[in-house]
């Protein structure tokens, strides 16, 4: 019931298992089998879009992915998706369809006023006007943003899941049609490893959509059973619902696989999808090929299809694409859809061939069949308002041949191989003359078959394809003789219908003769007609990148399947060119939309580039931490108790550590082992100072700069043993540091025997920093010897720290006596917890990356990102005395460029603002006085400053060019809300200036 | 030149728009200029368009091996701002800037310059200091510039996760409403009508092979159509100078990469700013076509491989469906990549070369398309007068033998 146009018999539907869904708010019946556009026409619903630029009404073109016009919305909410294609959208019960781009309906849409507009906005009629008055342009740009665009995006986080497979294999057989199965069976044969790939959900490509027969069953059932066959093969994969979107380089094939429905799902639910990642030593391209539209006027309307189409609406779901037809056509392959369609009863009036002697097998055949046969004949124009209601005839002479009533108007244009996929890699491809169109040229290790090869019928592409395969699997090493038994058995060349000879003759510009009847649409998707062609040509766009850049052809969601290959045969004849002098626009992936979903993979949600934790972060979570970002990590920023702000809780942990004893989580530190003899040797290359006579158990703080002289890296590296070096990085430089590192190691210096192995997650590191960290670390309990001459200040020992193996660094990063103790990060948070436990008496207080921050400020130590930049030498933050002169190091000679020993260079420097309390805010930049002249020169800019609670004050430090020989000069401070806080200058270091307390 | 404007529009529409002509000659190649320029690209062109608008020289060819904006100028996600860092970064993107705004009217060709606000993310505390700095500085050198709240950026774009559990939790950001993005293959064009119309050859399909030098001087260009004479020479053709530079015997400070970008299908209006986010390389913008247009990070090898690797792509959509959640279930319609050419310090290099006659404008990078008119104008005074103007002064080649960098990579690592 009420699918007026569903046929009794037939098709590869399940007539067991009818289905609803709504268009528009209408119910559509059909079954499980439909796509969205099969139950669309079965319904008689021609109409199911408007046009990108004009509004006109559209309908459906093709069969497949190649439709230019069937881009509906699906589903609502978080689950829209938009510009899905009805004609590859598998129909469900219960899904909501609605048409895109219409206003306020399909049927009556304001837009399509646009049409009248046509003659004034051709191709690039943007360029030409819209430029005055100025002030109005974001006016008429809000108006074109409105009209443009066509589905909608979804509301909602995407509930669906992706996830991807990395996958090898000797043979990829892109389509599993006759050429594409014939294919996979011969490399699999050989023994090769094969994976199978294609977009629908059932094998056979072509042969769904004719009644051929192969091995003398029906086409479908043959490949059904070749699909089976080969699945059963534990060396190939067949994966339906597959397509291959992309070569990229080192022939990395993309292929997405689409996850279909899942029992208890909603209605119309898209499952997401896998995005398998294949490394194929070849490739079978067997993409089949698409059929060319013809030139007419209103060649848009709904009705008007490509021949090819109207026999897959019949065959494989038995849906008549309309009730009487026309064909125009340029060879015989038209003749056989209009035979089919007449066999099933849709009555065909006439047959149009613009060649002048259709004399084949078939035009026979149809001319017995009482079939009107016009031979030099063409459509001169479509008639009709929302579909087609007649079409009219003339002789290529102009002579009219009569106006003949129809619904459906089915074209032959001939046929394009879809090597998009070797276009994409770079392959080559020539023009075939017989074809009228580019066939790629065997290379980069595809081997193209069938359609895609420009072989047409099903004898030829299994032929080809067996050969594409055999000659594939050689080439991937498996011979013929090596052959193991054959998946499936039977002979290798399965026998079918060779396809007669085409007789294809190129119809490409309609004659002048038939008058200049508009519009004639070359790219439906993006209304490019003919005449935006011969303007843009015109105007002097002639390579076909121009024309498809100037006209936007090809450039819609299609991506001019369609339109490519009609407009490289027309721009040829416009011009008086040879078509291989035209070229093709260039194809660039993906093949058909993939979502952005898709292609993250699994790399979302908790995923996402995920974050790292050191063994103390349940701990730091439980005692009411706050966290700040700091590349990968989260780390403890403070620790507010009651009542605190950070900026208090921060202001506490300080004066802890400065009177008492804190401990600082401090594993997130990049550390690097470099190991071996010639490890000194390395370390002297790498960083300003010396190295090679550190003894054994001592540490050194060291400088790492750029080829440029800039300040990269720095930390502290202690001397493990005679040839093991512990390196410090700073956190976030860690995985950059190691890079670079073993760059020069293995680019520049292979013959220095060392290696490099980051330990940063093999050792978590604990601060303990104050007054009182050597008596908190005895009640830990430690048998490593703590008084001031055992164990001074930038040295190292190994030992047991509450009972766990331990290498305690003496170094210190608050200025305050200090431990930095590492210990094997599954036994670091006992560590913790115990020294936090032993420091209780001495008032210990975990302290946090901001009071870390304002601690080393005070000393006026710098961070390599915040008082750096890429822009700051040594000499720039006054660390001169670090760089050696007794060796080469990298950076030293771009440090003697004189640009680089200017004294205006910013230099750091203190500030103190001349309220004590005014905290400057950092990156505020610095001038000599304050006015509103602008540009207004700028002498540096704040990169650190805090309010200290050790000196009760704000302290800021500075880069000020020339700051180092002006000290104590007046400066002021932009702050954003553009007040001015005037500042002075000192020596950046504020508290302790001799280091005592480091010495205790 | 034609004019273009709507009565020429309907005018020539009630004819069936058959009046128009060339937009520019389709010029061959005569034996000698006074100035040629290598490379038809944005920056090619606009230089040849300001020599022969504003100083007068009109013996100009601009030689271009295939065909006219091919290359970056017709590849990159044509984001425009002058929000730099440095001042002398500022400057001259801040005068490009200026000449972006009254463009279109200038060369009578609408290269739909769309002001809609260029939005930066800030994600950590490091992120937020830097931007800090940057909107200062952007003040002080007279550029519009505001650090916003993560409310206020909630508000302008309410399509970003802006939740505190987002994995890269927007903190704030910095906007330039000024500004936006363009059609880039329109500036091409449209540069390249308006300097035919001042008599300048434009000459497709005609790659230079070889640099002729007479005593230390340049004096002709080899090329697939013959040698032709010049009396200078301007070599702009982005990322090939150093291939180029090679025929003159020079060794540029420039590394070519692979930068992809990719658009989606259309969507209606979704997305109003441009949102830049360099922490996770990810940039997007929305087309009056209703494309989203994504640019990815720059692929770390060098190559002249116009196919950059997939992983690249992978970790900006990733990214992307981080910071827009609903972008996940809209899907990349077209992806490619262009060759860019990266300076040490990510600053473009601007003047003249040891070899007389013969000047560079490179190393633009993944940021030089909107510095296409200011580039050409500041180039066109150099070949000129033989001198750099004060605002290219600072971008010399002998910057890096000084030492005198302009390190826009340190800064904000924000280069597109
Ligand atoms: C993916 C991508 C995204 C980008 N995004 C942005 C962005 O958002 N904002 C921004 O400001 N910038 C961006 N850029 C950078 C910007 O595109 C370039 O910096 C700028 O376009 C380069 O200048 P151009 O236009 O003159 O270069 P091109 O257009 O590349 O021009 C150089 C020309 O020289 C020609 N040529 C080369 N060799 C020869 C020869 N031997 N003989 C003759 N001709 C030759 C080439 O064919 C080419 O046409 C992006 C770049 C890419 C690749």
């Amino acid at each position: 019931m009420s699918q007026p146009y569903r046929l009794p018999r037939g098709g590869r539907i399940d007539r067991g298992a009818p289905l609803q869904f709504t268009f528009d708010g209408r119910t559509i019946h059909g079954y499980q089998g439909d796509t969205l556009a099969s139950a669309l026409l079965a319904n008689g619903a021609a109409l199911i879009g408007r046009s990108f630029k004009y509004h006109r009404p559209r309908g459906i073109v093709a069969a497949g992915a190649e439709d230019p016009n069937a881009f509906v919305q699906l589903g609502r909410g978080a689950r829209a998706a938009p510009n899905r294609l009805a004609t590859v959208t598998p129909a469900a019960h219960g899904m909501q369809v609605r048409s895109v781009n219409a206003w306020p309906s399909l049927d009556y849409d304001v837009m399509s006023l646009l049409g009248l507009a046509a003659p004034f906005i051709p191709a690039g009629f943007y360029y030409k006007t819209l430029m005055w008055p100025r002030r109005l342009w974001p006016l008429y740009e809000r108006v074109l943003r409105r009209a443009a665009g066509l589905g909608r995006a979804p509301s909602g986080p995407d509930p669906d899941r992706y996830d991807y497979v990395h996958a090898r294999c000797d043979v990829l057989v892109v389509g599993a049609g006759p050429a594409g199965l014939a294919a996979a069976r011969a490399a699999a044969r050989r023994g090769a490893r094969v994976i199978l790939a294609d977009e629908q959900p059932q094998p056979g490509g072509s042969l769904l959509a004719s009644a051929e027969r192969v091995d003398g069953v029906p086409g479908h059932a043959w490949a059904a059973a070749a699909a089976a066959d080969l699945a059963a093969s534990p060396r190939v994969t067949v994966l339906p619902d597959t397509t291959v979107f992309g070569l990229y380089q080192s022939n990395l094939a993309l292929m997405v696989e689409r996850r279909r429905e899942q029992p208890g799902d909603a209605a119309g639910t898209e499952r997401g999808a896998r995005t398998w990642r294949v490394t194929p030593r070849r490739i079978v391209l067997a993409s089949g090929a698409h059929e060319r539209p013809l030139l007419c006027a209103n060649n848009d309307l709904p009705g008007v299809m490509l021949a090819s189409a109207t026999a897959a609406y019949l065959h494989r779901y038995a849906a008549a694409p309309g009730s009487r037809a026309v064909f125009f056509t340029t060879n015989d392959t038209a003749y056989r859809a209009a035979l089919d369609l007449a066999e099933a009863g849709v009555p065909v009036a006439a047959i149009a061939d613009v060649r002048a002697d259709p004399d084949g097998r078939l035009p026979a055949e149809a001319r017995a069949r009482g079939i009107q046969v016009l031979a030099a004949a063409a459509v001169r124009r479509v008639l009709g308002r929302r579909r087609v209601a007649a079409v009219e005839l003339c002789s290529l002479d102009g002579s009219p041949r009569g106006v003949v009533e129809c619904d459906l108007l089915g074209l032959a244009g001939g046929f394009a191989p879809a090597l998009h996929l070797h276009a994409q890699a770079g392959g080559r491809t020539d023009w075939d003359p017989a074809l009228a169109a580019f066939v790629p040229r065997r290379s980069n290790g595809v081997h193209p078959a069938g359609g895609a090869a420009g072989a047409l019928g099903t004898a030829a592409a299994l032929r080809q394809g067996a050969q594409a395969g055999a000659s594939a699997a050689a080439a991937a090493g498996f011979t013929a003789d090596a052959a193991p038994a054959p998946p499936g058995g039977g002979p290798e060349l399965p026998s079918a219908q060779d396809a007669p000879d085409l007789g294809f003759q190129p119809y490409w510009v309609p004659p002048n003769a038939l008058g200049r009847v508009k519009p004639q649409f070359v790219d439906l998707h993006e209304d490019v007609t003919l005449d935006d062609l011969r303007l843009t040509l015109r105007e002097g766009f002639e390579a076909v990148e121009h024309v498809k850049r100037y006209t936007t052809l090809g450039m819609g969601p299609d991506q001019g399947k369609l339109a490519n290959p009609l407009a490289t045969g027309v721009l040829a004849e416009l011009q008086g060119l040879h078509p291989a002098a035209v070229g093709a626009p260039r194809y660039r992936p993906a093949y058909t939309p993939v979502a952005l979903g898709a292609l993250a993979g699994r790399s979302v949600g908790a995923l996402s580039d995920p974050l790292r934790a050191t063994p103390m972060q349940a701990w730091h979570q439980a005692a009411g931490a706050r966290f700040e970002s700091v590349g990968q990590w989260r780390r403890p920023l403070a620790y507010p108790q009651r009542g605190e702000t950070v900026h208090d809780a921060a202001a506490r942990e300080c004066l802890a550590v400065r009177r008492r004893v804190g401990l600082l989580d401090s594993s997130t530190l990049g550390k690097i082992e470099v190991n071996g003899p010639d490890a000194g040797e390395f370390l002297e290359r790498v960083y300003v100072n010396t190295w090679k006579r550190l003894p054994p158990g001592r540490c050194r703080y060291g400088l790492m700069l750029g080829e440029d002289g800039m300040i990269l890296d720095d930390g502290v590296t202690a001397r493990l043993d005679e040839r093991r070096y512990l390196t410090f990085t700073s956190t976030s430089g860690a995985a950059e540091v190691l890079a670079w590192l073993e760059r020069w190691l293995q680019t520049e210096w292979p013959e220095l025997r060392v290696y490099l192995t980051s330990v940063s997650e093999h050792w978590a590191c604990l601060a303990l920093a104050g007054p009182r960290s050597r008596e908190t670390l005895a009640a830990a309990g430690t048998d490593i010897a703590l008084d001031r001459q055992a164990f001074p200040h930038m040295t190292f020992r190994a030992g047991r720290v509450a009972g766990v193996r331990a290498r305690v660094f003496r170094i210190s990063f608050s200025g305050e006596l200090s431990y930095e103790i590492n210990v094997p990060a599954d036994q670091a948070l006992h560590v913790w917890e115990t020294l936090l436990e032993c420091g209780r008496p001495f008032g210990i207080a975990p302290y946090g990356t901001e009071a870390m921050h304002v601690l080393r400020a005070e000393k006026g130590y710098v961070i390599v990102g915040q008082e750096t930049d890429g822009s700051v030498t040594p000499l720039d933050v006054g660390l001169r005395r670090m760089l050696s002169r007794r060796k080469d190091f990298l950076g030293k000679r771009s440090l003697s460029r004189p640009a680089l020993l200017r004294a205006d260079r910013k230099q750091l420097v203190g500030l103190r603002s001349d309220d004590p309390a005014q905290v400057v805010p950092e990156g505020a930049p610095l001038v000599d006085a304050p006015s509103r002249r602008r540009p207004l020169p700028m002498r540096g800019h704040v990169t650190s400053s805090y309010h200290s609670p050790a000196l009760g004050r704000a302290i800021a430090l500075a880069l000020v060019s020339g700051g180092r020989a002006s000290l104590g000069e007046r400066l002021y401070a932009a702050a954003p809300d553009d007040r001015w806080i005037p500042v002075r200058s000192c020596l950046p270091i504020f508290y302790d200036p001799t280091g005592a307390r480091l010495h205790v | 030149m034609q004019r273009y404007s709507l009565p020429h529009l309907i005018r020539r529409g009630l004819r069936g728009q058959r009046g128009w002509t060339r937009a520019w000659r389709k010029a061959a190649p005569k034996p000698s200029y006074d100035v040629v320029i290598v490379g038809g690209g944005g920056h090619g062109l606009a230089t040849a368009y300001y020599l022969a608008k504003l100083h007068g020289v009109r013996n100009v060819a601009v030689l271009e091996r295939g065909w006219l904006g091919g290359g970056n100028v017709g590849r990159n996600t044509a984001i425009v701002r002058s929000n730099y860092l440095w001042d002398a970064s500022a400057h001259i993107y801040e005068f490009s800037l200026q000449l972006w705004e009254g463009l279109s009217r200038e060369l009578n060709y609408n290269v739909m310059f769309s002001q809609r606000g260029v939005l930066n993310l800030g994600h950590s505390a490091h992120d937020m200091h830097g931007l800090a700095r940057r909107v200062g500085a952007n003040k002080l050198n007279g550029i519009d510039a505001e650090l916003l709240s993560t409310e206020q950026i909630a508000r302008l774009v309410p399509i970003l996760d802006t939740s505190a559990a987002a994995r890269y939790p927007i903190l704030g950001g910095t906007l330039q409403r000024r500004g936006g993005v363009a059609r880039h293959d329109a500036v091409a064009w449209g540069y390249a009508r308006a300097a035919d119309a001042l008599g300048v050859d434009i000459v497709e399909g005609c790659e230079v092979t070889g640099i002729r030098a007479a005593a230390g001087r340049v004096a002709a260009l080899e090329t697939t159509r013959g040698e032709i004479r010049a009396g200078k020479v301007g070599l702009v053709v982005a990322g090939n100078a150093s291939v180029l530079a090679a025929m003159a015997g020079l060794r540029l400070p420039i590394q070519s990469h692979p930068l992809q970008a990719l658009v989606t299908e259309p969507l209606k209006p979704v997305l109003d700013p441009v949102v830049m986010s360099s922490a996770v390389h990810v940039y997007v913008s929305q087309t009056d076509r209703g494309e989203l247009v994504l640019g990815a990070g720059i692929d770390a090898p060098t190559s002249y491989d116009l196919r950059g690797s997939f992983r690249v792509i992978e970790h900006t959509l990733a990214a992307t469906v981080e910071l827009f959640p609903i972008f996940s279930r809209v899907r990349m319609l077209r992806q490619w990549a262009g060759t860019v050419d990266v300076c040490p310090d990510a600053s473009p290099i601007i003047g003249p070369t040891p070899m007389e006659g013969l000047f560079v404008n490179c190393g633009w990078g993944t940021g030089g398309f909107k510095a296409t008119p200011g580039s050409g104008w500041v180039f066109a005074h150099t070949l000129a007068h033989g001198q750099p103007h004060p605002l290219n002064a600072p971008f010399g080649l002998d910057r890096f033998a000084a030492g005198a960098l302009i390190d826009e990579h340190g800064a904000a690592a924000v280069a597109h």
